[in-house]
């Protein structure tokens, strides 16, 4: 398998060619995408793989002796390969298909729940979505072990020495974001992951954020568990995987009973399946996983540094313009952190604003963001949320903040 | 006059702006300027949770007319509750439940009564006619 990708030069008016959506208006303007860490725009090189594959070879996989279903089974098991490439798995094997981070969570939240004791301890961060939280919740409530949250700072970073201070011998678990989608702050996994398993307990990361921005590699991170969603990463919503480290994987029960997770089955006992099947029961979203593969290519071909670095730019543009607004507040000033601004102008409510935005064809987030233990943190109700991706210029940027200009002069 | 009655001068009143930034900007005027509610209502039991705004409303009723107060913590949905109390309150309890919403949709703001909107407001008129039918129950 070809892992070198022949970088493409960036420029930004070819790369949105590659976007159908973003040449349509919304309320009569040209539409301003500013949504992506919500779910970011699809290419039409993804397009036409899902096209191909419901034109020419949908078929369901594994098992079918027919040529399609073998095609079928092929592109998946490929995409599978591609994806163990992308975030330099050991093991085709460790990555298993999943209907998005979501899944992924609460996957590894229900094998645990047959490992956990009493007096064992689960430990989340501040800054989790509330994916992140009710999971570990419902597991504690089922095994009785307790919950201990890493807190932030008013920048949004965690605190590490308090961190440092939760580990002990009962721990066993550790859950955080890669990146924190309310403020887009980056944490410092690999030095969580080091401490977790200095006193042995395993670490599971949510890269529902990190995905579309950076390229992880689980194996140099050390990470026990890895999870992510293709439609954050130009992919097609509803599939994403779990990556797990073999031994893990093995040792953790199967999620969902069904067909294809199954080897053999009498009334009197079933044996499960090897992985990465254990997990898979049922028919998969074939044409997705085969998508998402798509999506890495292409996110691959312009390359992740290139991608960082361009979005670092619109980060670093967007931040200098809207701070000169009068009673601006960004929430989120992490010194790591990706291209997302969380903010709130004066005691404008952030609905207004993102009411008055979308009149002028500017999709923005409003709202606590599935993260209301942060807005808890901050005392607001919610903050509006602009997050670029690489197909975003600086002139959509002059154009939000002139926008925005008015929705304040409107609304105060 | 009637509920029907009010809503063909309110649609009179947003016939007279050329786009939507003068719609939304009387709203927002009129959110800004109107006292909706008392503020010994404004408790957690009168509050209508929406995704993202709050919205509270009290009711209560003279002379076999509900009289409705309102609030939001948004000021364009303070806005819109401004117009729908216009339209429903002092109104006999039978005439709010057979009373339709069509006339937002008229005056350009349609998208703010949709199901998927999160700001409380679709909950609201449903707690409007709610009250309604309680009260029609007391006179019966």
């Amino acid at each position: 398998m070809n892992t070198t990708h022949k970088h493409i030069a960036f420029n930004v008016d070819t790369i949105r060619k590659d976007f159908p959506i973003l040449n349509r208006e919304v309320n009569g303007k040209p539409l301003i995408y500013f949504d992506n860490a919500a779910t970011s725009q699809t290419p039409q090189q993804v397009i036409d793989v899902i096209v191909d594959y419901y034109s020419n070879y949908n078929a369901n996989i594994h098992r079918g002796v027919h040529a399609l279903s073998q095609e079928a089974t092929d592109a998946y098991e490929q995409a599978r390969i591609k994806i163990q490439k992308h975030f330099n798995a050991k093991h085709a094997h460790e990555i298993i298909y999943t209907s998005g981070t979501t899944h992924g969570i609460n996957l590894v939240a229900n094998g645990f729940s047959s490992i956990l004791k009493k007096e064992d301890e689960i430990i989340v961060s501040a800054l989790e979505h509330h994916s992140n939280i009710v999971p570990w919740q419902m597991l504690c409530e089922r095994t009785g072990a307790s919950l201990k949250v890493i807190p932030m700072n008013t920048n949004g970073e965690l605190i590490l020495n308090e961190f440092d201070e939760l580990l002990n011998e009962n721990t066993k678990l550790v859950f955080v974001n890669h990146i924190s989608n309310a403020l887009g702050t980056i944490n410092p996994i690999k030095y969580i992951i080091e401490k977790a398993h200095a006193v042995n307990a395993a670490v599971l990361v949510d890269g529902a954020q990190s995905c579309p921005h950076i390229r992880p590699d689980v194996q140099a991170l050390d990470v026990d568990f890895y999870v992510c969603s293709a439609h954050k990463i130009c992919g097609p919503t509803g599939v994403g995987m779990l990556y797990g480290k073999e031994e893990w994987l093995k040792k953790l029960p199967p999620y969902q009973g069904g067909g294809e997770m199954i080897a053999e089955v009498s009334f009197e006992k079933t044996t499960y399946a090897d992985l990465p099947h254990k997990f898979e029961a049922g028919t998969p979203n074939v044409c997705g996983g085969i998508a998402f593969g798509a999506a890495l290519d292409y996110m691959n071909a312009i390359g992740f540094d290139v991608i960082a670095s361009y979005e670092n730019k619109l980060l670093v543009y967007a931040t200098e313009q809207m701070l000169q607004i009068d009673d601006l507040k960004i929430y989120g000033t992490a010194k790591e952190k990706t291209s997302v601004i969380s903010f709130n102008v004066g005691n404008i409510h952030p609905y207004d604003i993102g009411t008055i935005l979308d009149k002028m064809g500017i999709a923005v987030r409003t709202g606590h963001h599935c993260a209301q233990p942060i807005m808890d943190f901050y005392q607001i109700p919610g903050t509006i949320r602009a997050s670029f991706m690489f197909y975003n210029t600086k002139e959509e940027i002059d154009t939000f903040i002139t926008a925005l200009k008015k929705a304040v002069m409107m609304l105060s | 006059m009637t509920i029907e009655e009010i809503q063909n001068e309110i649609i009179d009143e947003f016939s007279m702006f050329d786009d939507w930034e003068e719609r939304y900007q009387y709203m927002i005027d009129l959110g800004k300027t109107l006292p909706l509610i008392d503020d010994a209502h404004k408790t957690d039991d009168n509050i209508i949770k929406g995704c993202q705004s709050k919205v509270w409303v009290h009711a209560n009723m003279n002379d076999d007319k509900v009289a409705f107060t309102a609030d939001s913590d948004a000021i364009i949905t303070k806005g819109i509750i401004a117009i729908l109390i216009r339209a429903f309150s002092n109104q006999h309890p039978t005439a709010i439940i057979e009373a339709n919403t069509d006339f937002i949709d008229k005056i350009g703001l349609k998208e703010h009564l949709s199901p998927t909107r999160a700001n409380g407001l679709v909950s609201m008129i449903k707690q409007l006619k709610m009250y309604a039918i309680a009260y029609q129950t007391q006179l019966n």
